[in-house]
């Protein structure tokens, strides 16, 4: 657990959160590692969960008929992985797959949505945590879309 | 806080005479993906060297078919081959595909201004490139290189569609076991064996090794990824002063004489095609509109 306290209060996601907030966050999380190949969710099934990675890098793929898995996205080590627990009805949008052995924290995003009710205090500071990196993300997602490289792209 | 300038570098044959062709031999085509390809080329008066400076450009005269500016993408250090890495787009760069080994092209160049390849001396070196802007990177690469103990880190920085689209595949790999070179690629997306960095190039630029407030940055690729990319830079630190970019625009005379590549009050065929970013973020953001 003191371990567990010791990386969540190291990674750059919850730089300056209170102490007894991270004791709240330890309380949902645990320890976990994919092998290489491994799927960590799939698109359609509950998504009851985040991750902060700790080592390794996850690729994020849609399967496209005809042409199978396309990959959009990868996380690496230090990024999080996953915000979809956040959003009802809780549904994971993409596969997620470990492209090599990738060490984990996971928060269980059930347990983390009934503490963030009991202590909106903890809710709004994984809130205003999470807005900056739906933000990023819808950013990068434009850009991506834009297609910049392509033939009559300038 | 002393400014940094745009510096430029003239040829001789500049000095002779700016819009004189001179017609060199196709010695070797390299493939580099499906719509790329580099030429190699040697004069055929068998004169002496070209000199350049990172960053310069060619004017390149595919004969009775047309002229187009290329940046010259081979090593500085070297006397020749000169090298363009061209994609083929459009009417001239399509021709210049189908050109073959021993066929003649004309040339006249080198012009514009070049990469802070001094006043980048003591900095860490950020090298941001997208797609066919890994091309007039590369000589500024080759000189970072051969002179690595004046600069700090180098990181190079480099999207791509798909894998597919990487340029100097080999060389890059090359690049990327060097200990005193930092190589992170990215592509927009991907199928199949890849797997490195999926994400727009932006993406790398929170998780490079560099001191922000220690650093020169060179970008290069098409202007929107140039747009995002100056953004992330400043997000992260580096100051508009040390940030370089490389604008295109369409060109004529390349010598500033027939306006046809204004950009408000600049030429890019003279006072650029290398700008620092606060010296033309004006017309960099007018082009939004
Ligand atoms: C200073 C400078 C350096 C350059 N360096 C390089 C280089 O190293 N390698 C290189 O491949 N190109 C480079 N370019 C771009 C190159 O000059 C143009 O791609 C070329 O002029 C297009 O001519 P074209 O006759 O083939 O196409 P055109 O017939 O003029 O255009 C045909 C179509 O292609 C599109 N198009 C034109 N230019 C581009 C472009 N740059 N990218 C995507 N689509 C385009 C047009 O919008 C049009 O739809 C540089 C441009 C400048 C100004
Ligand atoms: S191309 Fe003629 S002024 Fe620049």
């Amino acid at each position: 657990m003191e371990n567990l306290e010791r990386i969540l209060t190291e990674h750059p996601f919850l730089t300056g959160m209170d102490k007894k907030h991270i004791q709240t966050l330890v309380g949902c999380a645990s320890n976990v590692a994919f092998k290489e190949g491994e799927f960590i969710f799939k698109e359609g099934s509950d998504a009851d969960s985040f991750y902060f990675i700790r080592h390794g890098r996850v690729q994020i793929e849609t399967h496209v008929p005809q042409k199978g898995a396309i990959v959009i996205r990868s996380r690496e080590a230090g990024e999080i992985l996953g915000w979809s627990w956040l959003v009802p009805p809780y549904k994971w949008h993409f596969d997620a797959r470990a492209v090599e052995l990738t060490r984990a924290i996971v928060l269980d995003g059930k347990c983390l949505r009934d503490k963030c009710e009991d202590d909106h205090d903890l809710g709004y500071e994984i809130m205003k945590r999470f807005n900056l990196i739906i933000a990023e993300r819808l950013e990068q997602t434009r850009f991506q879309l834009m297609d910049v490289y392509g033939k009559n792209a300038k | 806080m002393a400014k940094m300038q745009n510096k430029s570098k003239t040829s001789d044959i500049s000095l002779i005479d700016p819009m004189l062709v001179q017609a060199y031999t196709i010695q070797r085509v390299v493939r580099e993906t499906f719509d790329t390809f580099s030429l190699e080329l040697e004069p055929q008066s068998g004169g002496g060297e070209f000199k350049f400076a990172p960053g310069q450009f060619n004017m390149l005269y595919v004969y009775g078919v047309g002229e187009v500016p290329i940046s010259i993408s081979g090593d500085p250090s070297k006397e020749k081959p000169l090298i363009h890495t061209t994609r083929a787009v459009g009417t001239v760069t399509k021709a210049m595909k189908n050109l073959k080994v021993g066929d003649t092209i004309g040339i006249r160049g080198p012009y514009g201004s070049s990469w802070p390849v001094k006043e980048a001396e003591g900095y860490d070196v950020v090298i941001v490139a997208g797609g066919i802007g890994l091309a007039p990177l590369r000589p500024v690469i080759y000189y970072l290189l051969q002179h690595r103990n004046k600069y700090g880190r180098i990181v190079l920085l480099y999207g791509t569609r798909t894998p597919e689209d990487m340029l100097y595949r080999k060389q890059l790999e090359k690049w990327r076991s060097r200990f005193d070179l930092e190589t992170y690629l990215t592509v927009d997306r991907a199928t199949g064996s890849w797997r490195g960095n999926v994400g727009v190039v932006t993406t790398l630029i929170g998780r490079a090794p560099f001191d922000p407030l220690h650093s020169v940055a060179v970008v290069c690729g098409p202007e929107i990824m140039m747009r995002y990319t100056v953004l992330e830079l400043l997000k992260r630190g580096v100051d508009e002063e040390k940030t370089y970019i490389s604008m295109e625009r369409n060109m004529k005379c390349g010598i500033g004489l027939c306006g046809h590549c204004q950009l408000g009050s600049s030429f890019v065929c003279k006072d650029g095609p290398v700008y620092r970013y606060d010296n033309i973020k004006h017309a960099f953001t007018m082009w939004e509109m």
